[in-house]
């Protein structure tokens, strides 16, 4: 990874509440832990030497329990909680040097932040709420309110400008929570356990959404939760937190399949794996050849040494082993990135599927493939 | 006469250095007192002559206004205006007024002077901690020991009267704004601070929108504390309705007293219905329901 796609560094933060810092620090940095520091010096260890890197256009979950110092990390990253050691470089400026009016600034229109109970004013309109970081960034209300009704629509609450907060339901004021930071155009977009407050169906409705939201606008999202399904789901990369301090930092696949120590382990046995599991770490590649290409000569020898070989004709691919094409062919396709449970159902229907990228065949997955991946994560599960 | 208690400290000097220093002050200080105080006394003067000039329908007329306003039934504002009139027929108009122009021109001061130092409070934990107990004292300490001081330095008349009523008015409106702004959702406050607002903005935006209702109660409890010391005020000159009671008992007159303590009584009726229901209407649109 270049150094030019980092968008924002945490290094070495560490953060002490309590009225003894300097001392808490002094015995921190001579290796005492957290409970000792408290018993030392009355003062609570937040953060420890966190240090990682998220990249720009990234969606960068950072998970664990409550207590964790997930909250506190996120309101570091527009300082609404001062650290007490280390630097955060965003976009190259170290945002601890800034002045008071820079900090203004950077917040009006650097980074945006969604909360976990929304923090709507309650005394305002949806529209007045989507619009308040636009009309703090000094922008005429005109043009606010034009951006604030592209936001509303963007996120399925036209009509709803007019009504209060309190009117709406828990998905629908995280909506306007959202629409809110959107409308602001930061490049960085903190969410605090955006959608732990809501109930199953709209969290996963809402997730969906960012999603769908993300892919299109590209922003550097910093995502916290305690919920290793939702950091899988949405998350590029994942940093586990425990008792202030970072555990493992890694892709999804690193998480689940190599966790650094006992305490990660313990924290993704319970994950569903057919979400969290995708089909490129099941797939089988195999050749894959055109129609035209696809002489019987050719086919005899490919399959003397590969068990599986695609033959994909325009649109339509099938499997040919050496008894002969697959039944049920063309075969079913899958994405190689879906997770591993969309599968199912496909292959109830045909034992073969073939996997492909960006609509291009790379492979093939059965059903005992799709289940020896399943079991080879099984002992962590069990 | 001795006291069971061992006499340790000799308590006549220390009364005469108070004394002593509070008449230095008096003395050297007193007319300029005077001098700051004399636009608060014309206000004063002025709006008990305005409202003792104004007809009395227009000002029962602006009272139901006002409580129709406030309150949105019909039922509160023929009530105000039935008690009005009351206050009226009992030939207690003009007594009734200038009490009203006490008791306003008062909170007004208590409400000008209150809210900024509640936000003082809310803002900073230091003065809260010095600031609480002296509110506590204030309110705790009998009403006519304010009034020895006031009286030495302006003499007998309404600047004290209307002073000693502030001091004992305030300590509602103050707490009520602080406990008002503390209380305002921590997360919603947060909310605007990561958009970018400054100190001002955050809190006209919305620690004080959302404070409101309680700021109300505290103008509202303000507004009944100021009536409640006129009585005692008319003993330094106050007039009004107070000194019609004051009047009763030097003269041993139940009727005068139970008259002008009837008045007092609707006075306060009309008046804390119409903050209240101020109160309430701030509160609509911020309650969690529909």
């Amino acid at each position: 990874m270049s150094t030019a796609d980092i968008k924002i560094r945490v290094d070495k933060v560490s953060k002490v509440f309590g009225n003894r810092v300097d001392d808490a620090m002094r015995a921190l940095s001579d290796g005492a832990d957290k409970a000792e520091v408290l018993k030392k010096t009355g003062c609570v260890v937040g953060l420890r030497d966190i240090d990682f890197s998220i990249n720009q256009g990234e969606t960068f979950v950072i998970m664990g329990l409550s207590g964790s110092g997930k909250s506190t990390l996120i309101r570091h990253f527009n300082r609404l909680i001062e650290p007490t050691a280390g630097q955060i470089v965003v976009d190259g400026r170290d945002i601890m040097r800034m002045n008071s009016r820079e900090l203004l600034e950077f917040r009006r229109t650097g980074v945006s932040m969604v909360f976990q109970r929304f923090g709507l004013l309650p005394h305002q309109n949806v529209l007045d709420n989507t619009i308040c970081g636009l009309l703090l960034q000094g922008i005429d209300r005109r043009v606010a309110v034009d951006r604030g009704m592209e936001q509303l629509e963007l996120v399925g609450l036209k009509g709803f400008e007019e009504k209060y907060p309190r009117q709406l339901s828990g998905g629908m004021q995280q909506r306007v929570g959202l629409a809110r930071a959107l409308s602001t155009r930061a490049d960085i977009l903190l969410m605090d356990e955006a959608f732990s407050a809501l109930d199953p169906l709209i969290k996963s409705d809402m997730q969906e959404q960012l999603l769908d939201i993300q892919a299109r606008l590209k922003k550097t999202i910093i995502f916290i939760t305690h919920d290793l399904d939702e950091a899988l789901h949405l998350g590029d990369r994942i940093a586990i937190l425990k008792d202030g301090e970072l555990r493992q930092v890694g892709t999804g696949e690193e998480i689940l399949f190599k966790p650094a120590d006992d305490y990660v382990e313990r924290f993704v046995r319970k994950v569903d794996l057919s979400r969290a599991l995708f089909v490129h770490e099941a797939v089988k590649n195999v050749p894959v050849l055109s129609s035209a290409e696809a002489t019987a000569e050719r086919m005899a020898g490919l399959l003397d040494r590969n068990a599986y070989v695609v033959v994909a004709s325009g649109p339509s691919a099938t499997v040919v082993t050496k008894d002969g094409p697959r039944e049920g062919s063309p075969a079913a396709r899958i994405e190689a990135s879906a997770p591993i449970g969309q599968c199912f159902p496909l292959l109830a229907g045909s034992e073969t599927l073939v996997v492909e990228t960006g609509g291009i065949p790379v492979g093939v997955l059965t059903r005992e493939m799709a289940f020896r991946a399943l079991a080879r994560l099984a002992p962590a599960a069990a | 006469m001795s006291d069971n208690f061992p006499q340790l400290l000799d308590t006549r000097s220390l009364q005469f250095a108070i004394d002593d220093g509070f008449n230095w002050i008096v003395t050297n200080y007193g007319d300029t007192l005077e001098q700051i105080f004399m636009p608060l006394l014309r206000f004063l003067g002025g709006l008990e002559a305005f409202l003792q000039w104004l007809p009395w329908y227009v000002t029962i007329l602006v009272i139901a206004a006002l409580t129709h306003a406030a309150a949105r039934r019909i039922r509160a504002t023929i009530g105000a205006v039935a008690m009005m009139l009351v206050i009226g027929l009992l030939g207690l108009w003009n007594d009734a007024m200038s009490t009203v122009a006490l008791m306003l021109a008062a909170t007004l001061v208590s409400i000008v002077l209150g809210i900024p130092l509640g936000i003082v409070l809310a803002r900073s934990n230091p003065v809260r901690t010095v600031a609480l107990p002296m509110l506590d004292i204030m309110q705790t300490m009998p009403i006519f020991v304010y009034l020895i001081p006031f009286v030495m330095l302006f003499g007998p008349g309404k600047i004290p009267a209307i002073l000693a009523t502030v001091f004992f008015a305030i300590p509602p409106v103050i707490r009520l704004t602080d406990l008002g702004i503390r209380q305002v959702d921590a997360e919603v406050v947060e909310a605007i601070e990561a958009f970018g607002a400054t100190s001002g903005q955050k809190l006209f935006k919305v620690q004080i929108p959302l404070a409101m209702p309680t700021i109300m109660a505290g103008i509202n409890q303000t507004t009944m504390m100021a009536l409640s010391m006129v009585v005692i005020a008319s003993m330094i000159g106050a007039g009004g309705l107070g000194y019609q009671v004051l009047q009763g008992i030097q003269r041993l007159e139940v009727s005068r007293g139970l008259m002008s303590g009837i008045a007092i009584v609707f006075l306060a009726v009309v008046f804390d219905r119409i903050a209240q229901a101020f109160g309430r209407r701030a509160q609509k649109h911020l309650m969690a329901e529909e």
